[in-house]
Order: C-alpha cells, then structure tokens, then sequence
C-alpha cells in the first residue's frame, strides 16, 4: 500500500498541501466540525441520559440524588423543579444546550440560581457554576499532558527508531524488553513507587502543584515526577509501535528505490522512512493526548494534581452529576478535537491523503 | 492503558522463529494452526507467558485450596501483628514470614498472601469475560457493518467512533456509581463484577468491530464468497460459514493482546474506588490503601503492583507470540 510513493517523482516527497485548492480544504473542515458538534450534542445525551435512566431503573429520585442524603423534601422538591426533572429527557437536554450559548435561571421552590454563559450546569452539592471549576481544573491537566508528551515523543520515538535500525542487537533487545514491561506497569504503581522513591526516600522532589504564573520553578518541581512517570508508561507504547512501524518500512520498495539511487543513509531514514513512520505514531497519538486532555485520572489521583481527573473522581464520589457531565463534555470535546486536528495533520504528512 | 491495542504491527517479530530451514517446506497440508502452534512453540518468552498465563488461571481456580494450606483465610484479622501507633506490622519487610508469605496489611493484619490469590480470581475473571463480551459484539456488528455495507455500515461505524470519542473510565466510574447493590438476582460483589464486565466489555467492542470490519471488507469480494453465492447460500450462511472461519485468526489475536488491558482497567476501577466491593479482595483496591501506607509499609505497595505487572507481562507475552505466529506475512 506503501509502495506507490516510489515510483513518484522526487517533487511530490514534499507532499506540502498546498497543491489542493483552498476551497477544498475548507469545506473539508466545515463537514468535519459539523460531526463533530453532532457527535459532542450526542455524547451529552447519551451521558444525560444514563442519570436520566438509571434512577428510573432502580427506582431512585435523581432529585435526591443531586442533593445528598441529609436534604429536606422541601429543597429536593425546589431542585426538582429547578433542573425540570419531571420534564421528558429531551427538553431537560435542550435546556442545557441552550444554556451553554445564553446562560441559564433556574428557578424553583421559590428561589432562582443565574448561572452564567457558557453555562455548563450549576452544581447544588458546591452551590457554584460549573464553568468556572472546569476552568481552574484545566491548566493543571494541560500542564501534565504537555510535559509528558513533549518526553515520551521524544524517548519512544527515538527508542523505537534506533530499535528498529539496530533489530536484533543488545540495544534493542534491553529496550525493547524495558518497553513490554512498561507496557505492563499500571500507571498508579509507578507513581507509587517513584513517590517513594524519589520523593519520600530521596528527597529529592517535595511539593504539590503550584501555578506557573505564581512560581514557574515550583510548578516544574511539582509536577516533574508526574511528568516522567506518565511519559514512561506511554513512551514503552510507542517505542514499541515506531519500531514495528519502521521495520515494516525498511522492507517497502521505495526505500530500495532511495538507497538505489544513491541517497545517503540519514537522508532515507530521515526523510523517506520517517515520514511514514510517524502517521501511525501520529494516530495514537491524536487518542493518547485527548484522552489525557479529558483528564488523567489515575495519574492525577496518585499524585494528587487538582486537574480535571481528580475533579472528575470527586465528583463521582460525591453524586455531584452535573459536574461529572460537565467533566465527560470537555473530556469527549478534547478526544474529538484532537482527532480532527490529527485527521488534519495527515494530509500534511501524507500526501496521498484524500479529503474526504 | 490501551497499550496492547496500539501495537498490532506484525514486524515486531524479534523473539519470533525467523529461519523455519528448508525442510519444513517439503512437508505438505500443514494447515495454518498448525503451522502457528510449530512457531508457538519455537518462541520461548511466548511460552514463558502462557505458562506463567496457565499457573495463574489454576491458582485463581483452586484459591479456597491454596489458601487453606499456605494461608490464613483473606478476611481475618490479625491486629496483633499491628504497631498500634504506626498501623503497619510489628515485623520488618511488611511481616513477611514462613506464616504470612506476602506479610501483613496494614491496620488489620489480613494476610496480603491470601488476600493476592483471591485477587487473582476477581481480576482474570473481570478480564477473560470482558473480553468475551468484547469479542462477542464486535464480531457481529463488525461483521455485519462489513458484508452489508451501505446505510448498515454507516449507522455501526458511527456508533464505533462515537463510543472511543467516550472518556471511557470516567463514563465507567459514573456508571458504576449510579448502580445499585442488587440486580439481576444479585448482591453485593457480584453485581460490581457483572456491571464491571459489561461495561468493559461494551466499551471494548469497538476496537474488535473496527478489525472484523475491515477485515470482512476485504475478504467479501474473495471468490469463495461468491462462489458461496452463486451456489445459493444464504446470507448468514455466508457471514458465519464462510467469513467467521477467516476471521478466527485476527479475533484471536486480538482478545489475547486484550485480556491484559482488561486486567488493568479491572484494577484501575478497584484503584478508584469503582471495583468489587470489599472486604472481597482485589490488587488495584490494595494499591489504592497502600497510598496512605506506602512511607512505613512498602511491602504492601510493592506485593500488588508485582502481582498487576506478572499478570499483565505474562498475558503480553503470550500473546505477541500467538499474533506473530498467527501472522500470514511472518515468515513460515
């Protein structure tokens, strides 16, 4: 499937989008963004209604599940009719859509709450908006997800590269070793023992999360260990997929052809066996980094980092459900985003892309 | 923790038998299962993994005996062997002795041995049966989207990028939360268990459909098929006869390579909080104790986590092995 790039003329390698017009790419993207709402508004219905339906399976009162257990009829009653639960599932839905581009009131039991735009629901565990803890919850996952990406790209691409360049040699057997067990490690274990080691038993990193605008040394130092154990479990994954990627490559026709025509070595590994390469790599990647976005829940939970995770879980903890919808919203938006943005990327790196 | 699932590239065949010599090819009608189990069998670290893959299937199976002679049952207390001040055992190395082999747990003293073994039960049975349930779905729907085509593949396609845009642990945890303690007849764990295997399950489906898909695309157009067609079969004559035999090899490898992800999903789930419920024994909701513990009782960090780690090698093991061997493009 490869092999067609060799027999094309070296000026097509470029492979720079440019060549296809505008307007093409345009409404490529309009069509995209389009699924890509439809598909946001159906992961909110199907999440609304799970807490929709399952009460009414098991025969609880949602009502009283917003709540908790010591509130009074009288407030699950105002709650009730504030978040219109006796209404049908789809005109509770289309209030919280609405909400979210006009704000929102909910009035009820003689009260009115004024939550503001964007208006991703209104907590009556917290008595606060929504938005604004997402907010808060955001950088610290963003922060985690960035550093440990920038690392594991770096360490498991390489490793993966000089792995496969080198098959069979005592390198690549020692890391490739490493890798599988990598793969086999949970997160949570690692981060156990990395607390342990470095930071109980060495010393050498102590401190919880701090903002970068506060103390950028600080937010560095806190968030280090994260960092590393996070990269470590995903850099094993794609050391792994680039060396199985590249190997298959090296074996392709048109890396004949460029060594054929007398490329140097770095140039056929740098450019021709590279490029193809990395859309696997770039895939999964897409997926890894919007689910992370969407909050690392065991890694924030183990080394309690107040990001989205750790919001997520608590909320769970708590029953607060709007806060685990407004959770599942952005987590689902960061994986659909991130696979547009890849799905966009490809036609960069690969010129036989077709849009459509 | 979708390690297994990414890497599906048939050339990380380094532990894989390379030269099969010349011999081999005189030999006629070895059929491709027997071709697979001969190279199965030449690759040592994938028979290391099913060993280890067998040993611990029987340990989870014969739990009640291997406790009974080596252990102390899982939910008894043993506060005696407790500091009180420190809550972590008197002994050093967590009180691992001839009596608790794995030590004791900190705060209650349960024998961390026992407690292991058990554990095994909940989590290869969460795994194998997720993964069945997995299997089971996307087989059909894969298969089904792939001969049908048309408006049929669209709707189930759709549905498989909706599910895997899911943030699937969030969804699980939320879902787990909002269950109660008894349905379909059952109470307590069970019902944690039957919950965790349907959902893992159902959100493991799509990464099974999206193979069966694609591979049943390709394998529609084969003669055989046709020829099937043009004899009058029927059309679930064609999907189960004919393409499910064709489609046996990559389900196969793909439910190995997915029963370690499950391993670790089950012990995520009871890491949060979210799995079997105790006093019923698991390793992700030891681990998710030994956070607090870790500083003066590391055994009861280290032990878990090893059990989790073999577990998961193991089955990683077995089954890059089974998908080299399985692979057509390897070398025969």
């Amino acid at each position: 499937m490869r092999a067609a790039r060799g027999g094309r003329g070296p000026r097509r390698d470029t492979g720079v989008p440019g060549r296809r017009r505008p307007t093409a790419v345009f409404a490529y993207i309009v069509r995209r963004l389009f699924a890509v709402i439809v598909m946001l508004l159906v992961v909110t219905l199907v999440t609304f209604g799970i807490f929709f339906a399952i009460p009414k399976l098991t025969g609880a009162d949602p009502a009283a599940l917003y709540v908790g257990k010591q509130a009074d009829p009288e407030t699950i009653e105002g709650i009730r009719q504030k978040l219109g639960l006796s209404d049908p599932i789809l005109v509770q839905f289309w209030h919280f859509v609405t909400g979210i581009v006009a704000g929102r009131d909910y009035t009820g039991g003689g009260t009115t709450v004024h939550c503001d735009v964007p208006c991703f629901g209104y907590s009556f565990r917290t008595e606060q908006d929504i938005w604004p803890v997402l907010q808060d919850r955001v950088p610290v996952t963003l922060s985690l997800a960035a550093g440990a990406c920038v690392l594991w790209l770096v360490g498991g691409v390489t490793t993966g590269v000089v792995s496969a360049l080198k098959r069979g040699s005592l390198w690549d057997r020692a890391a490739m070793t490493v890798a599988l067990s990598g793969v086999s490690l949970p997160i949570y274990f690692t981060g156990l023992v990395s607390l342990a080691v470095f930071s109980y038993g060495l010393g050498w990193v102590d401190g919880d999360y701090v903002d970068f605008a506060d103390d950028p040394a600080g937010w560095f130092s806190g968030l280090i260990l994260p960092w590393i154990t996070l990269a470590f479990l995903y850099a094993a994954m794609y050391a792994r997929l680039t060396r199985a990627t590249m190997l298959e490559i090296l074996g392709e026709d048109y890396i004949r052809t460029a060594r054929a025509k007398g490329l140097r070595e770095p140039v056929v590994i740098g450019k021709h066996a590279m490029r193809s390469t990395l859309t696997p790599v770039l895939t999964i990647l897409g997926m890894d980094l919007g689910a992370l976005v969407g909050g690392a829940i065991l890694t924030e939970t183990t080394f309690n980092l107040p990001g989205l995770g750790q919001a997520a879980v608590k909320a769970i903890s708590d029953r607060d459900l709007p806060l685990i919808l407004g959770v599942t919203l952005i987590a689902a938006t960061a994986v659909v985003v991130a696979n547009l943005v890849v799905d966009l990327l490809y036609a960069v790196i690969d010129p036989r892309v077709r849009l459509s | 923790m979708t390690a297994p699932l990414h890497d599906t590239g048939p050339a990380d065949a380094g532990a894989a038998p390379v030269t099969d010599g010349l011999p081999a090819k005189a030999i006629e009608g070895r059929s491709p299962w027997r071709i697979a189990w001969t190279r199965l069998k030449r690759d040592k670290f994938a028979l290391a993994g099913g060993v280890v893959v067998l040993l611990l299937i029987l340990v989870a199976i014969l739990a009640p005996v291997i406790v009974g002679l080596l252990g102390h049952p899982p939910n008894e207390y043993h506060e005696e062997l407790i500091d009180p001040l420190s809550s972590t055992p008197k002994a050093a190395w967590g009180g691992i002795n001839s009596d608790f082999l794995f030590g004791a747990e900190p705060v209650n003293g349960r024998d961390v041995f026992s407690r292991v073994v058990y554990g095994a039960r909940v989590s290869l049975l969460v795994a194998f049966l997720a993964a069945v349930v997995a299997v089971v779905i996307g087989t059909v729907f894969g298969i089904v989207a792939g001969y049908f085509g048309g408006w049929v593949d669209a709707v189930v396609s759709r549905v498989m990028d909706l599910l895997l845009a899911f943030p699937q642990l969030l969804f699980i945890i939320a879902l787990v939360s909002v269950v109660p303690n008894s349905l379909w007849g059952l109470t307590g764990s069970g019902v944690r268990m039957a919950v965790l295997i349907a959902v893992i399950g159902f959100f493991g489906w799509p990464y099974v459909g999206r193979i069966v898909r694609g591979q049943t695309l390709s394998l529609r157009e084969r003669e055989y098929v046709e020829a099937a067609r043009s004899l009058g079969a029927g059309r679930l004559y064609i999907l189960f006869r004919e393409l499910l035999p064709n489609l046996v090899a990559p389900i196969t490898v793909y439910a190995t390579l997915m029963i370690p992800t499950n391993v670790l999903t089950e012990a995520a789930l009871s890491f949060l909080g979210a799995g079997v419920k105790p006093p019923t024994a698991s390793w992700g909701q030891m681990l998710s104790k030994a956070v607090t513990t870790y500083e003066g009782d590391p055994m009861f960090m280290i032990i878990p986590g090893l059990a989790i780690f073999v577990t998961v090698l193991a089955f990683n093991l077995f089954g890059d092995g089974v998908r080299d061997a399985l692979d057509p493009k390897g070398s025969r």
